[in-house]
């Protein structure tokens, strides 16, 4: 493998890490304020077709995202009102926020497009076009750090930008803010929150809210710009793989980056390699597809550090009389 | 004391939680511009109509009943097994196996020895998360998720690499034997001069399903386990004052758990298809969440719940086929029925037990 084979493999893993990057940050918000979602999936599927739809209708991408992160959002309240309002259980909400989404996308699709499930090509400004950052051209010629700089780091869209600027946000938010203390504070103890008269309700309602509106700007990101276009099903497990990658990173932020680009690693190499020969030993494609999961199972297991979650997650908040 | 009469919890929640689904359900019909009562009446025609349709309906009951009663006992265990799909996967690998690699002089030796080698397969799925859980304390709904994808992945290398027939394209096995062809209802019920249930895949595994949901019933409340289990998942301190093992129940119940959702596979490998294809589950192994959510875990719930997602199923794909409306309509319906039924059950129930409680005020 050469230099520049490397560099194009790097190069994709990081437009492929963008989206569970951004769904894993959605995941740990919500995860940190006690909220299991396992609705990632659904919600940036939902996202990826409102923002799809309604690109290739008005034409304008940045519409597009803005009705894909408000029916990210739709779901999220649901999530919410099911998990924190009526204190249902939050897996099987989740579970039901996946199926509406997979469902209603092919639905409304159909009805708008009648081209089976898909939305038409996009093109032009109804995509997120890659951007190229400045002194690009002229830096490629540089040996090694050229390549890095004009291949590796620039001549992506914004949103891939957008996503690395979100991580060390979210840590600057978690570790660093009143809001983000009370926040982790709701995920492990929310009985202490609520004597010290914070709404916890107030709280999980704003962290539901905030993963809605990252997971829209993933699904957005799905269809506009990593792809032109919604397909049927098209998040095809990445927000499983995010919720992995969550757990790998042991709710963290700058471990979630590494993660989803580790993930995004493996696919990238699943991509452009379909079996794998190391000498005499062939690695087939499909463990580079079942390695994350293989690799979460293990993190899970406690084998190689154990992973934690936030104490109160999964738990409905009932107030104490 | 009870907030409500038995009755109540039973059946009224449930069915106001469905009538709440159905309802939603036809303002999407009419959202996408269709006829919700002519499609409800397609649907019926379609599914329950003709010989053919019961024999669709039925077909797609008996891989829910299994899956329902699978998602069912762990239920009871308060394990929430999301990985049927999985478990179900690994069993029709099972199934394959027992039926292609060995020269069965009749069918029934065959299923019988398909029954265990699903069973055995779709238990070794489940152990792996089961252990993890009673042991390690990881997160069952989580590794079980892992576990469905991890399942793709390996039937996937399995069917392209090992079990393809050589020169074929298709990622399928080669078809079973002749032998190993479970009678269909069409050649248990014909007779000369009239034919039923033609060409629908409805086969004997219907009445083994049933036989399943009996014994999970008399298991989980006839036998010293099955109050175990239902103990352990009521109050895990609880039972554990009682003297029961939390590992031992976590295991068994999954143990179970799995045995039944890889059962599946003998209708739907062996049944059916006749041969392992990629995909062979179809998300029978989401349904059963919620069918087994929608039959309250019990065994009559599951069974009754299995008959109506089979029905929405076949009348789904009549729908699809005769009119504009996706057969993503179903997976709509079945993401409500979850979620009326799961995770907004207390919307239903905290407004009933008030007027229920208010009710017994007045009386005393």
């Amino acid at each position: 493998m050469d230099f520049l084979t490397l560099i194009q493999i790097l190069d994709s893993s990081v437009r492929l890490a963008t989206p569970l990057l951004l769904a894993c940050l959605a995941g740990l918000y919500s995860e940190r304020a006690g909220i299991f979602d396992i609705g990632l999936e659904g919600k940036m599927l939902a996202a990826a077709f409102f923002c799809a739809a309604v690109a290739s209708l008005t034409g304008s991408v940045w519409v597009g995202l803005l009705a894909g992160i408000a029916a990210s959002l739709a779901l999220s309240a649901l999530h919410g009102l099911a998990s924190i309002t009526f204190r249902g259980n939050q897996l099987i909400s989740g579970v039901a926020i996946i199926l509406l989404a997979q469902g209603m996308t092919v639905l409304i699709a159909q009805d708008w497009f009648s081209q089976g499930g898909r939305t038409p090509s996009l093109a032009g400004s109804a995509r997120f076009n890659a951007i190229d950052l400045p002194f690009a051209e002229a830096l490629s010629g540089v040996p090694v750090l050229g390549p890095i700089y004009s291949e590796l780091i620039s001549g992506h869209p914004i949103l891939v930008y957008l996503a690395i600027a979100a991580v060390p946000f979210t840590w600057w938010v978690l570790y660093r803010t009143r809001f983000g203390l009370r926040l982790r504070a709701v995920g492990e103890a929310p009985e202490a929150v609520d004597t010290a008269g914070v709404s916890v309700v107030g709280l999980r309602f704003a962290a539901v809210g905030i993963c809605g509106i990252l997971c829209g700007i993933a699904g957005a990101y799905l269809s506009t710009a990593l792809q032109a276009g919604f397909v049927k099903d098209m998040t095809a497990g990445r927000g499983f793989i995010a919720l992995a990658a969550l757990i790998f990173a042991k709710w963290r932020p700058w471990h979630a980056m590494w993660a989803c680009l580790l993930f995004g690693f493996l696919q990238a190499v699943a991509l452009r390699y379909q079996n794998i020969d190391l000498g005499g030993f062939v690695i087939p494609v499909q463990v580079m597809d079942a390695l994350p999961y293989i690799l979460t199972v293990v993190i899970l297991a406690g084998f190689v550090g154990k992973a934690i979650p936030p104490r109160a997650g999964g738990e409905p908040y009932v107030k104490e009389r | 004391m009870d907030k409500m009469p038995r009755w109540a919890d039973a059946i009224l929640v449930p069915l106001i939680s469905l009538i709440l689904a159905a309802i939603i359900s036809a303002l999407v019909i009419l959202g996408i511009g269709e006829d919700p009562v002519a499609a409800v009446k397609m649907m019926v025609s379609g599914a329950l109509g003709s010989t053919y349709g019961w024999g669709y309906t039925l077909y797609y009951a008996t891989n829910f009943m299994f899956t329902g009663l699978a998602v069912a006992v762990a239920f009871h265990a308060r394990m929430f097994n999301i990985g049927g799909e999985g478990q179900a996967m690994l069993g029709g690998l099972g199934v394959a196996i027992a039926c292609l690699y060995v020269p069965w002089p009749h069918w029934s030796l065959a299923l019988i020895a398909a029954m265990i080698s699903g069973m055995v397969f779709g238990a070794i799925w489940a152990a792996i998360p089961a252990y993890l859980q009673a042991r390690r304390g990881s997160h069952i709904v989580i590794t079980t998720i892992m576990f469905n994808f991890i399942a793709s992945a390996l039937l996937n290398y399995m069917l392209v690499n090992v079990m393809r027939p050589k020169g074929s394209m298709d990622p399928a096995t080669r078809r079973f034997g002749d032998t190993v062809h479970l009678p269909t209802f069409q050649e248990m019920f014909s007779t000369a001069d009239n034919v039923v249930f033609r060409g629908a895949p409805v086969n004997i595994t219907f009445f083994i399903a049933v036989i399943a949901c009996i014994l999970v019933w008399l298991l989980i409340w006839r036998t010293r386990l099955g109050y175990e289990i239902r103990a352990f998942g009521h109050s895990e301190t609880g039972a554990l004052y009682a003297g029961i093992s939390p590992f031992k129940i976590i295991m068994i119940a999954m143990l179970i758990s799995g045995a039944l959702a890889g059962l599946m596979a003998i209708n739907n490998v062996m049944g059916e298809a006749e041969r392992l294809v990629l995909n062979a589950t179809e998300g029978a192994g989401f349904i059963g969440i919620s069918v087994a959510l929608m039959g309250r875990s019990h065994p009559v719930g599951v069974f009754l719940a299995a008959i109506l997602f089979g029905f929405l199923y076949q009348g789904g794909a009549e729908l699809a086929l005769w009119t504009k409306i996706p057969r993503e309509l179903i997976v709509v319906i079945q993401g409500l029925v979850i979620l009326f039924t799961g995770a907004l059950d207390n919307m239903v129930r905290m407004p009933l037990e008030r007027i229920f409680m208010s009710f017994r005020k007045g009386a005393s």
